[in-house]
This record gives structure tokens, C-alpha cells and sequence, in this order.
């Protein structure tokens, strides 16, 4: 583990280096793992946790803390029993106008659409974390034969609940937002509700699985 | 329940007014940045010219203003930019009152803070306005009526001495403490000036200048981003994260803004020139420290003025 301050008011903890063959299972339960000590807790003066791949990035008050004590809560804060994670099902509508990319995708990675589809769907897929914007949720699991890189140049407006694709990593957009990824389907299903408790619905290791609609 | 019957009528809300607080701390394992005010120490002075809590939600106004009719006796206080109406000082207006504020003579946003302060319900424990999430609201419309909060307890309308204003003057390099990926880069970051886009938003503030070159290429692994932070797309043109940032990214940081000088990044205005200045994590605390006291002796003086 290495700890790093990122600013005045923020600590970097990272369990590996900051290279793409760090996101694995292991790296993933002990991101979990502190994310999950620290918002239980929530220790005085501690104002954020932002989780990554391997890595998990603290933000605190600088009244109230500094990066030693920062540290030293992320050493002793006793563990709290995860819950059993959830299997979400999320029913796609791949292709057509709401998946304006499938063909793409497809050229890339010279397969049918149909083929796409079926080693997308035919996945299982934990979620790593949500970060970026609330509630879009960190896929893991993408079958590499059809890793497809990002746009050259972002979308200005991606619809909430775009299914897409990234490099190798794929995911549902929870709200209208800019977005560089390729769009392959579209669910109905909402992700994020700030009415709702919890108001996402995918949490830090939940299963998912894709559904042709 | 009982509500006061105070109300704010918005009847021409500018560009991209807000309800703002101080942020939405605590979910940024689900995605979401602490967000609120843009500039977090004017809101604060602003509250406490008014007799409010400093956490209280209040109008953010950005660069041309906005026009706003109060349906009861109150109390307004302003702070932040000069918006063409008399700034750190708390004043009362009557029933059926327009207070026309803007556009900004200096600098980018003013608070218009209310006794009582803005009362729209709560989203995630705050009542501040995320306009990418599109939590807690949006941008303010003509016609949009605003209910005001019940005071605490009354109050006399204190008088404020400025003396933060001076660490508001334009001009200043704002100062960082180095990056996560400090290394990754050569120098000349410190001699460049950059000019704040057009392309800014709450999001992010993007600059234009000379590029700010790699040293070393390779790909980030996407990692946690905190307010402030300055990151450095492969075009080398650098984006500040702000307010409302995104959680996590993957491009390499060169440094971020000490929190004593987050403030300054709301009231940056497009083509504005800024330059930084690299201090140590131990003065960035001190700078911090001294911030907030000046901030706590004006909070005592104005205690000191409800009793007296």
C-alpha cells in the first residue's frame, strides 16, 4: 500500500501502480474493502472517499485532519461485514438508433453485430466502483474480443441509460452527459435516483448481467 | 408544519443563477463530488452578515446577475463580486421590494444571502445545485419562487470589515501543491500564464496557454480527483477540476489548488490571465489556518454585534 498526498485536503491510497494491468480482483476487494471501513465509520473530518480500480482516494477537512492522521484511519478502522452482492439483470436494447455504435463496434472487432451482442450479453460483470458522474458503475468482465476504442473525440450528449463500450471496459450511463465511449444499446432501467435510498442502483461489487430486450 | 410565509420571486434570474450551500459531502463513493458554492468563502461571509449559519443555501449569481422581488420584510447581505449593489454589508428590504443585481463589474459570482436563508428541500443533505447531475434543481428561471428559511433567532444587521477581500485581488498566481503525477511532467508549468476558456464551466475550468509537456507518455490508471486538481490532457492544454467534478479520471495531474485559494476559482472569468505558484503541503495549511481565522474573528465580531 502507498500513500500519497494528492493536495492539501486530499490522501491517495493505492494499492498498486498506476498501470491498466492492475485492475484485477484482488486490487478490486481491497478498494472495497477501505471504501467500505471508511463510509461506515465516517470518521470525523473525513468528507469523501472517491474508489477507483486500485486505488481510493480520501478527502478530508485540513482543520480537522492531516495526512498522518488520514493514514492512520485507514490502518485502524475496523471492518465492517460486507453485505452479499446483489445480481442486477439490466435489459438492453442493442443496436438501432439508441445504439448508434453496435456497427462499429462490430467492424472493429470483425464480428456481426449479432456476435457482439452475444459475447456482451453472454458476460458476467462485477462492478469495480461508481465514479466519474453520480451512479455510472465500473465494469469489469468485458470479453476482450470485443475491447473497442473510445471515440476520437467525445459525444457532446450521451442519453441516460446508454449501454457502451470503451476500451475495455464497458458500462450504462445514468444520466444525459458528455461522454467518449461507443454506445451499443440503450435500458430502460434507471441507475440513479436521488430520491431513492440507496440512489444508485449498483453498489461496489455488484454482479451484472446484460439481457437482449 | 409551519413555514414562513417568506418568499423570493425570481424575475429575471441572469445566466445560470443557483441555490447554493456549502456542498454535498459524503457520496463520493456513488459518483457524486461535494459540489456547492463556487466560491465557499464568500457564501460564508455572506451568511454571517445576515445573521445565518454559514452552512445556509443562498442565490449564486454568475457574471450578469439577475432581478429578484421579496414578498415579505427581510434581511439580504451580498458578498463576492461586485455585482452594481453595496457588497459585504447587510441591508433590509420591504415587501414588494426588486433587488437588481449585475452583471459583475469584477470578477465572476456574488452571493445574494437571505436571513433565513433559501429554503428548497434538501437533496442528499444539501440544497445546493448540481447542474450536470441535475441534483438538487437547476438553473434559476423567471417566475421561479424561492421560499426563505425561518431565522434562528432575531438579530441586529452587523457590519462586516472586509479584510478577505484582499485575498480576492485579481491578478494573484493562485497557489498548488504538487500533483499525484507531478513527476510525469517538464518544467515551465510555473513561468506560463494561461488564459481561463470560454469553455469553462462548474465542471471544470479549462485554460489556454503553452503546452504543458509530458515527459513521460503512458496511460493513467483511472484514479480518484479531487477538487481543484489540475490535470493535463495529452494536448497539454491544463483543466482545474471544479465544484462540480467528475469523481474519478484518468488523465495525469500536475498539481492542485491549496485549499486556502479554492475560493478564487469561482470568481475567475473567461480570458482572465492565471498563473501558479507552487507552495509546500506545511504553507498550505498555514495559508489555510490564517484564512480561517480572519474568518472566525469576523464570525465573534458579529456575535459581538447581535448582543451590543
Amino acid at each position: 500500500m502507498r500513500y500519497r498526498a494528492a493536495s492539501d485536503r486530499s490522501l491517495l491510497v493505492s494499492f498498486g501502480p498506476e498501470i491498466p494491468e492492475e485492475i484485477s480482483e484482488t486490487n478490486r476487494l481491497l478498494v472495497e474493502n477501505l471504501t467500505r471501513r471508511l463510509v461506515a465509520a465516517r470518521p470525523r473530518g473525513i468528507l469523501n472517499v472517491h474508489p477507483a480500480y486500485a486505488s481510493v482516494l480520501v478527502v478530508f477537512d485540513p482543520l480537522t485532519l492531516d495526512h498522518r492522521g488520514v493514514q492512520h484511519l485507514c490502518e485502524s478502522t475496523g471492518d465492517v461485514p460486507a453485505s452479499e452482492p446483489r445480481t442486477v439483470e439490466i435489459p438492453v436494447h442493442y443496436g438501432g438508433e439508441r445504439g448508434p455504435d453496435l456497427a462499429d463496434v462490430a467492424r472493429h472487432t470483425r464480428m456481426t453485430p449479432e456476435e457482439v451482442v452475444r459475447l456482451h450479453s453472454g458476460a458476467d460483470y462485477v462492478v469495480h466502483f461508481l465514479g466519474f458522474s453520480p451512479g455510472f458503475p465500473y465494469l469489469g468482465g468485458l470479453p476482450e474480443s470485443i475491447a473497442t476504442p473510445r471515440l476520437s473525440s467525445p459525444r457532446v450528449r450521451v442519453p441516460a441509460g446508454s449501454v457502451a463500450i470503451g476500451g475495455g471496459q464497458t458500462g450504462v450511463y445514468p444520466a444525459d452527459s458528455p461522454g467518449g465511449w461507443r454506445i451499443i444499446g440503450w435500458t430502460p432501467i434507471r441507475l440513479f435516483d436521488p430520491a431513492a435510498d440507496p440512489p444508485a442502483l449498483l453498489t461496489m461489487g455488484s454482479r451484472v448481467r446484460f439481457e437482449p430486450a | 408544519m409551519t413555514r414562513s410565509p417568506g418568499r423570493i420571486h425570481v424575475l429575471q434570474p441572469g445566466f445560470q443563477s443557483t441555490v447554493q450551500d456549502l456542498g454535498r459531502p459524503g457520496y463520493g463513493h456513488l459518483g457524486i463530488s461535494a459540489s456547492g458554492a463556487a466560491d465557499p468563502l464568500s457564501l460564508r461571509i455572506g451568511n454571517l452578515l445576515v445573521g445565518n449559519p454559514e452552512t445556509a443555501a443562498a442565490i449564486e449569481m454568475t457574471l450578469t446577475g439577475g432581478s429578484f422581488e421579496f414578498a415579505c420584510d427581510t434581511v439580504v447581505g451580498l458578498a463576492g463580486s461586485d455585482f452594481g449593489v453595496p457588497l459585504w454589508k447587510s441591508f433590509e428590504v420591504k415587501a414588494g421590494q426588486v433587488l437588481a443585481c449585475g452583471p459583475a463589474r469584477t470578477g465572476a459570482r456574488c452571493y445574494l444571502c437571505v436571513r433565513g436563508g433559501i429554503d428548497v428541500p434538501p437533496v442528499l443533505g444539501s440544497r445546493s445545485t448540481q447542474l450536470m447531475a441535475g441534483l438538487g434543481g437547476a438553473a434559476l428561471k423567471a417566475g421561479d419562487v424561492l421560499p426563505i428559511g425561518i431565522p434562528e433567532a432575531a438579530c441586529q444587521p452587523p457590519h462586516f470589515g472586509p479584510r478577505l477581500l484582499h485575498s480576492t485581488a485579481p491578478g494573484r498566481a493562485i497557489r498548488v501543491t504538487a500533483g499525484p503525477q507531478s513527476e510525469r511532467f517538464s518544467g515551465g508549468f510555473y513561468q506560463s500564464a494561461f488564459l481561463v476558456s470560454r469553455h469553462s464551466n462548474r465542471m471544470g475550468l479549462r485554460l489556454e496557454g503553452p503546452c504543458v509537456e509530458h515527459r513521460e507518455r503512458g496511460r493513467l490508471l483511472t484514479e480518484g480527483a479531487a477538487l481543484g486538481a489540475i490535470q493535463v490532457p495529452p494536448d497539454g492544454q491544463p483543466i482545474i477540476l471544479f465544484v462540480e467534478h467528475q469523481t474519478t479520471g484518468g488523465y495525469p495531474k500536475i498539481a492542485n489548488v491549496i485549499a486556502a485559494d479554492l475560493h478564487l476559482l469561482g470568481q475567475l472569468r473567461p480570458r482572465d490571465e492565471v498563473r501558479f505558484e507552487l507552495v509546500t503541503m506545511e504553507r498550505a495549511r498555514t495559508l489555510l489556518a490564517r484564512q480561517e481565522y480572519y474568518v472566525r474573528l469576523s464570525r465573534n465580531g458579529t456575535r459581538k454585534a447581535h448582543l451590543s
